[in-house]
């Protein structure tokens, strides 16, 4: 059993607190995604879960022990990082086979643990290059192989991918998923990608200054979001906001409207939304679709970006606001066009009214 | 077009292989000159001086100069003892210095920025003005050996290595070093389950080849021109270093120029050896990072 529990963690350098009481529950076997924007802590974090940074407050388990005061090798995880972090100076059969070195593994039982982990990761004609010879996959690879024979309960990955090209982040993104299928271990992932976090995790914890903001499912996040931060950093392009005005209310729902939305009826869930007669309205790039009449927005269409199976659309509204709208490909937009844009209204976001400094940051964290 | 980019390609490449070339004999002559001269007589020897002919081998030759060398002082004594000591300290301070910078670069502990700047201040203090004090202390450090209990360092090898093992110098250069070395390396091979001593024998040291090559060549240097100390401390012949020695062929009215040539051709072998050995090790240590890149 390997699943790791952070209970009020704290970590404070100097006068400096990153991370400021951090609950959360890894099960055996899942697989966890930590995002946030750069510099929220989320590589202080899995540090402090590796052993590599000591923490200040809180306790932290692994299994059904406290570590907090364990040694990072007593800890049974294993650890890949950004920069690979192998040793230059080994062969890659040898950085593989490190672990089970110092351990003083026994020559078969190492010379087969380091031959599955190569034929997993599909490299066992490399074993005797050094890692210079290598490109940049090849050594995060080795890196992972490491990681791997030694067997550990739970995997820590910090940004591991950031320093690969897309195509080959693609492929590592999948073998990673695989790995996880395969090894069943625990695995706790820092990423800055969106699609790494999406595509991998069974749970994404997203942090901001040093608290979880949100924890869950991918498409949990995506869908309901507890907050405007959330919303703004799942999902790619990120959400739409714009200020309204709360005409009337009942228990679940809202009519809105504002000088550029014209008035509807959203849902209300969230807390601290209708207090005020003000609400941040957010809608997904995705739910909106271009209508011929009426429709809830419209504007000029200043610039159309076709990526193949969707066309990017950066409409102008009036008033200085602007959106943006991910359409299909089956229509061409010119800029200059005027448009009009719907969507399913139960699908609307109402936010307590936030700042528009609030709704750049969520924006442009993602 | 091409034919010109050679051309001038080749051009750089003369010019930088002349100014090498000057470098080396500039660097060569004195040498050149030491060992032609130790094969001339004194009397030739003086006269050539004030000519071109000092580091030409022209005129009367022989090896007579070397015979009487080793007739007039222990030599080949000297040289043993110089290598010894000089060896033995170089071995102990790489793996002293190394360590403690280890200490001061990978390990957390309190106190380490304080400890570490009184270390840096150390480097000032110039050996000579402490050997006074440094002589009263060994005379009076007590010894366990084979002969049993004793009182007093003086008149042995070890009085000639202990107090230079440990140098601020050295321990700074390693320190220096350490801290370039990507810091995932450490914390890789301490999540793998490496204790401190592993991540320094298997980690750290096999990628410092510069620095402990550095290290040895200074510290070599240091320890084989001992002069003063071992003037101070040691008495016998049987355990004097090569320096010392030179004082069997200066301290009357004619020096004999062509056997102190001699001397020094022969004491400066272990050097020239020291120091080609230690190339190999520079040139196959350039090791690539681990890290990304
Ligand atoms: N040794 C340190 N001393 C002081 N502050 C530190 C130290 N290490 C990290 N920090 C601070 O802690 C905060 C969190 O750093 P951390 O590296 O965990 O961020 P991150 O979320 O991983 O960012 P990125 O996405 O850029 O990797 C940062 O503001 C950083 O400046
Ligand atoms: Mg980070």
């Amino acid at each position: 059993m390997a699943d790791v529990k952070l209970k009020g963690i704290k970590k404070s350098y100097g006068p400096v607190d990153v991370i400021k009481g951090v609950d959360i529950d890894v099960n055996d076997g899942e697989f966890v995604v930590f995002v946030g924007p750069s510099g929220c802590g989320k590589s202080t974090l899995l540090r402090m879960i590796a052993g590599l940074e000591d923490i200040t407050g809180g306790t932290l388990e692994i299994g059904t022990r406290v570590v907090n005061e364990v040694p990072a090798s007593e800890r049974g995880i294993a650890m890949v990082f950004q920069s690979y972090a192998i040793f230059p100076h080994m062969t890659v059969r040898e950085n593989i086979a490190f672990g089970l070195t110092i351990a003083k593994t026994p020559k078969a039982e190492k010379d087969e643990k380091v031959m599955e982990a190569a034929r997993i990761l599909q490299m066992e004609n490399l074993l005797d290059r050094r890692p210079s010879q290598l490109s940049g996959g090849q050594r995060q690879r080795v890196a992972i192989g490491r990681a791997i024979t030694r067997n550990p309960e739970v995997f820590l990955f910090d940004e591991p991918l950031s320093n690969l090209d897309a195509a080959l982040r693609l492929d590592m993104r999948m073998e990673i998923g695989k790995l996880h299928k395969s090894l069943g271990a625990t695995m706790i992932y820092v990423t800055h990608d969106q699609v790494e976090a999406m595509t991998l995790a069974d749970k994404i914890v997203v942090l901001k200054d040093g608290y979880v903001q949100q924890m869950g499912a991918p498409m949990d996040l995506y869908h309901r979001p507890n907050n405007l931060f959330v919303a703004g950093f799942i999902g790619a392009p990120s959400m739409n906001f714009l200020d309204v005005d709360i005409v009337s209310q009942d228990g679940t729902s809202a009519k809105v409207n504002s000088p550029v939305v014209a008035e509807f009826a959203a849902p209300v869930w969230r807390d601290g939304v209708g207090q005020t007669p003000k609400a941040t309205l957010g809608i997904r790039p995705q739910d909106l679709r271009p209508v011929a009449e009426g429709g809830i927005l419209e504007g000029t269409v200043t610039l159309a970006e076709r990526l193949g199976t969707e066309t990017i659309v950066d409409i102008r509204l009036s008033h200085g606001h602007r959106v943006l709208a991910s359409l299909g490909e089956d229509r061409v937009f010119e800029p200059g066009e005027h448009i009009r844009l719907d969507f399913d209204h139960e699908k609307a976001h109402l936010f307590a009214p936030a700042t528009d400094q609030e709704k750049q940051a969520a924006q442009s964290a993602a | 077009m091409a034919v010109v980019k050679a051309d001038n390609r080749g051009l750089r490449l003369a010019s930088r292989y002349a100014v090498l070339i000057l470098v080396a004999i500039i660097f060569i002559f004195p040498l050149l000159f030491m060992v032609m001269s130790s094969l001339k007589p004194s009397s030739q020897l003086l006269l050539d001086t004030k000519s071109l002919r000092a580091f030409l081998p022209v005129g009367e030759l022989s090896l007579q100069n070397y015979t009487d060398a080793f007739v007039r002082a222990p030599i080949a004594v000297f040289v043993l003892n110089s290598v010894l000591i000089t060896g033995v300290t170089v071995l102990l301070c790489l793996f002293v210095c190394s360590l403690a910078a280890f200490a001061f670069v990978f390990v957390d502990w309190s106190g380490k920025a304080v400890i570490f700047s009184i270390l840096l201040a150390t480097l000032i203090i110039p050996y000579e003005t402490i050997f006074i004090p440094l002589l009263l202390m060994v005379s009076q450090l007590p010894w366990v050996g084979l002969e049993g209990f004793e009182l007093g360092w003086l008149n042995t090898y070890r009085v000639q290595i202990a107090p230079f093992i440990a140098d601020a110098l050295s321990i700074f250069l390693f320190v220096q070093f350490f801290k370039d070395l990507p810091k995932e390396l450490i914390e890789a091979s301490r999540v793998e389950g490496a204790s401190w001593w592993t991540i320094y024998r298997r980690v750290v040291m096999p990628l410092s080849g510069p620095v402990i090559a550095t290290a040895a060549i200074l510290k070599f240097l240091f320890m084989y021109n001992q002069y003063l100390w071992p003037l101070m401390v040691v008495q016998e012949e049987a355990i004097r270093p090569v320096m010392v020695g030179l004082g069997y062929f200066t301290d009357q009215l004619n020096v004999p120029w062509g056997e102190v040539m001699a001397y020094l051709t022969v004491i400066t072998v272990p050097v020239l050896a020291f120091y080609l050995s230690l190339q190999r090790v520079f040139i196959s240590s350039v090791a690539s990072t681990g890290v990304k890149g």
